[in-house]
């Protein structure tokens, strides 16, 4: 079987529009997140993370003076036109393409001219743009996407469809979804804090990010990560909530690491969903602790950047890539005091540790788990 | 990679008030001038009682009730059974509702029970809860039936041991207008899979 290397990546959001400008800030402890006073989105003030529209702009015109683009489409595609500036021997054209994202253009629904709302409308846009050969496929499902998006690459490239797949993300901070989570009661009233006693609700945020996954490990200048392992399991529970058992979440974390050929106790980092609502946290440290890593450190990022959906765990496997290039790991944001019901070792200070295997995982709605294992490649 | 051979052991489909299975017409309604009522009146035919599907948006029913229909005969499904599904409209059907729920601010009524069905993967966690698979699922959208890559992604599954079968399809709901189509891929069967035979399949 063909092995799978993470060469490259970007990330567009509220705390930079490269990824060493996003890493600096975690590094920094710096969060997106901010009280936002946007009557587009929401007529009181709320707190999440949004993608600064003239910033964005600006950093449009750099790459292009067509203003026929949505803000997601213009993230995207800044997001790739970046990684291919700094990798010129992606060839992009040639490449398989997975686009992640949740709700797509689905602000275009408000105005009732839905055209791009359909998100096969992104796919277009992307294939049209970089005059790709092959029509990017669009997975949407749920807050595992990002996640699941890295492991079809992987899934695709080895079963040689392609050498090379780059992951596109991406999802807007939205009237939409805001409404939804309000109506869900799940939305925090201050930056959220994920895994903490005092938690109270997610902070959405938005974001686009992009992946370079490929079979040839010598495409990469820094240091070879591989995905070792990727699995997806449904909690066949409920559609809304988490399994109290976390049995589908579980079960992903057994099979990826069958399949990276490890036993929990070789994970040195675990960077998990984190979303900060009461049951999603609790279900995640239940899950943990029933595959045995209830030692092992552990942080959300979405104290950072908010939850970006479609983008969320591609930017957090992207964070993990850095992490381990760099043999470091950052506090996990907005946490005070342990809130959940099984002890868990979430990360509360910024530290410099060698990292060899790091555990991405997420969970969503519609029962869906994923796991992901990263590993550094031994030189 | 050595390739092993996979078969389409079943399949379903449900387009203009008609139900087929393995190419064979199942159900008719010419009476019903909705979709709800169409769906109910599958729901009787397949004897089900299950309380949860009332509950459902009309998206979900249309792939819930495919998956019935394909998994009817047989005694039980494999827990590892893997659902790759896809469509053209993700969950606009409901999306659009729930827009028309916040589209006025002074008349703002968003409903969890509506938002929830604002993601096409819901389906196949509908389809997991009643048939207890804890398996692969993955919701791809594409502009029509993409039978190549959803024939190459289920075999994918099943070469790596990701899944032992797979249910794939198309399920599709837009403005009323519905396009559903299920197969059940696995080791055993008359029909091999290519994706020349899923495509004539998903056409008849």
């Amino acid at each position: 079987m063909k092995k799978v290397y993470l060469v490259a990546d970007n990330i567009i959001s509220p705390i930079g529009f490269s990824t060493e400008e996003n890493i600096e800030n975690l590094r920094l402890n710096q969060t997106g997140i901010k009280k936002v006073d946007d009557d587009y989105i929401w007529s009181e003030p709320f707190f999440g993370a949004v993608v600064n529209n003239d910033k964005l702009s600006k950093a449009w015109e750099s790459i292009s003076s067509d203003l026929g683009y949505t803000k997601l489409e213009k993230m995207m595609l800044l997001s790739v036109s970046k990684m291919i500036v700094e990798n010129p021997s992606l060839d992009i054209v040639k490449c398989g393409i997975v686009v992640s994202t949740t709700k797509g253009n689905i602000n275009n629904l408000k105005g009732g001219l839905d055209k791009k709302a359909y998100l096969s409308s992104i796919s277009e846009t992307i294939q049209n743009y970089f005059k790709l050969d092959h029509t990017p496929i669009v997975l949407s499902n749920a807050c595992i996407s990002g996640g699941l998006a890295l492991a079809v690459g992987k899934r695709m490239i080895q079963s040689e469809l392609f050498e090379d797949v780059v992951v596109i993300g991406g999802d807007l901070l939205s009237e939409f979804t805001l409404s939804g989570f309000f109506s869900f009661q799940a939305v925090s009233n201050e930056p959220c804090k994920p895994f903490c006693k005092n938690r109270t609700g997610i902070s959405l945020g938005e974001a686009a990010a992009s992946a370079w996954l490929s079979s040839k490990k010598d495409t990469t200048k820094k240091e070879i990560i591989e995905i070792t392992g990727d699995a997806s399991a449904n909690d066949a529970n409920h559609i809304s909530g988490p399994s109290r058992t976390g049995e589908g979440l579980y079960i992903s974390i057994a099979k990826a690491l069958k399949e990276a050929g490890l036993d929990s106790t070789q994970v040195d980092y675990i960077t998990a969903h984190g979303t900060a609502t009461p049951f999603n946290d609790e279900m995640e440290a239940i899950a943990f602790n029933r595959a045995g890593l209830q030692n092992v450190p552990l942080n959300s990022l979405k104290g950072y950047y908010g939850h970006t959906l479609g983008a969320s765990a591609l930017i957090e496997s992207i964070v993990a890539r850095h992490c381990l290039i760099n043999n470091e790991v950052f506090t996990s944001l907005g946490f005070e005091e342990l809130g959940v019901s099984q002890s868990i070792n979430v990360i509360t200070k910024n530290e410099k540790k060698e990292l060899n295997r790091v555990l991405k995982t997420a969970s969503g709605f519609g029962g869906c788990n994923v796991a992901l294992i990263i590993e550094k490649v031994a030189s | 990679m050595i390739k092993e051979k996979y078969y389409i052991s079943g399949f379903c489909s449900i387009k203009e008030k008609k139900v087929f299975k393995n190419g064979n017409q199942l159900y008719v309604d010419s009476e019903s001038d909705n979709l709800k009522d169409f769906a109910k009146g599958i729901y009787k035919y397949l004897e089900l009682k299950y309380p949860k599907f009332h509950k459902m948006d009309e998206l979900c029913k249309l792939g819930f009730l495919a998956s019935e229909v394909l998994i009817k005969d047989m005694k039980e499904v494999d827990q590892d059974t893997a659902l790759v599904l896809s469509n053209k409209s993700s969950s606009l059907d409901t999306d659009r509702k729930h827009q028309e729920s916040i589209q006025d601010r002074e008349d703002f009524y968003p409903s969890p029970a509506v938002f929830v069905y604002t993601l096409p993967n819901i389906i196949m966690g509908e389809i997991s809860i009643k048939n207890k698979l804890k398996s692969e699922n993955a919701f791809f959208v594409t502009e029509s039936f993409d039978a190549e890559f959803v024939s190459r992604y289920s075999e994918i599954l099943i070469n790596t041991g990701k899944a032992s079968n797979v249910i794939c399809g198309w399920v599709d709901l837009d403005n009323d207008k519905y396009d559903v189509f299920l197969a059940f891929l696995s080791k055993k069967g008359k029909i091999e899979l290519t994706k020349e035979e899923l495509n004539n399949l998903y056409n008849q």
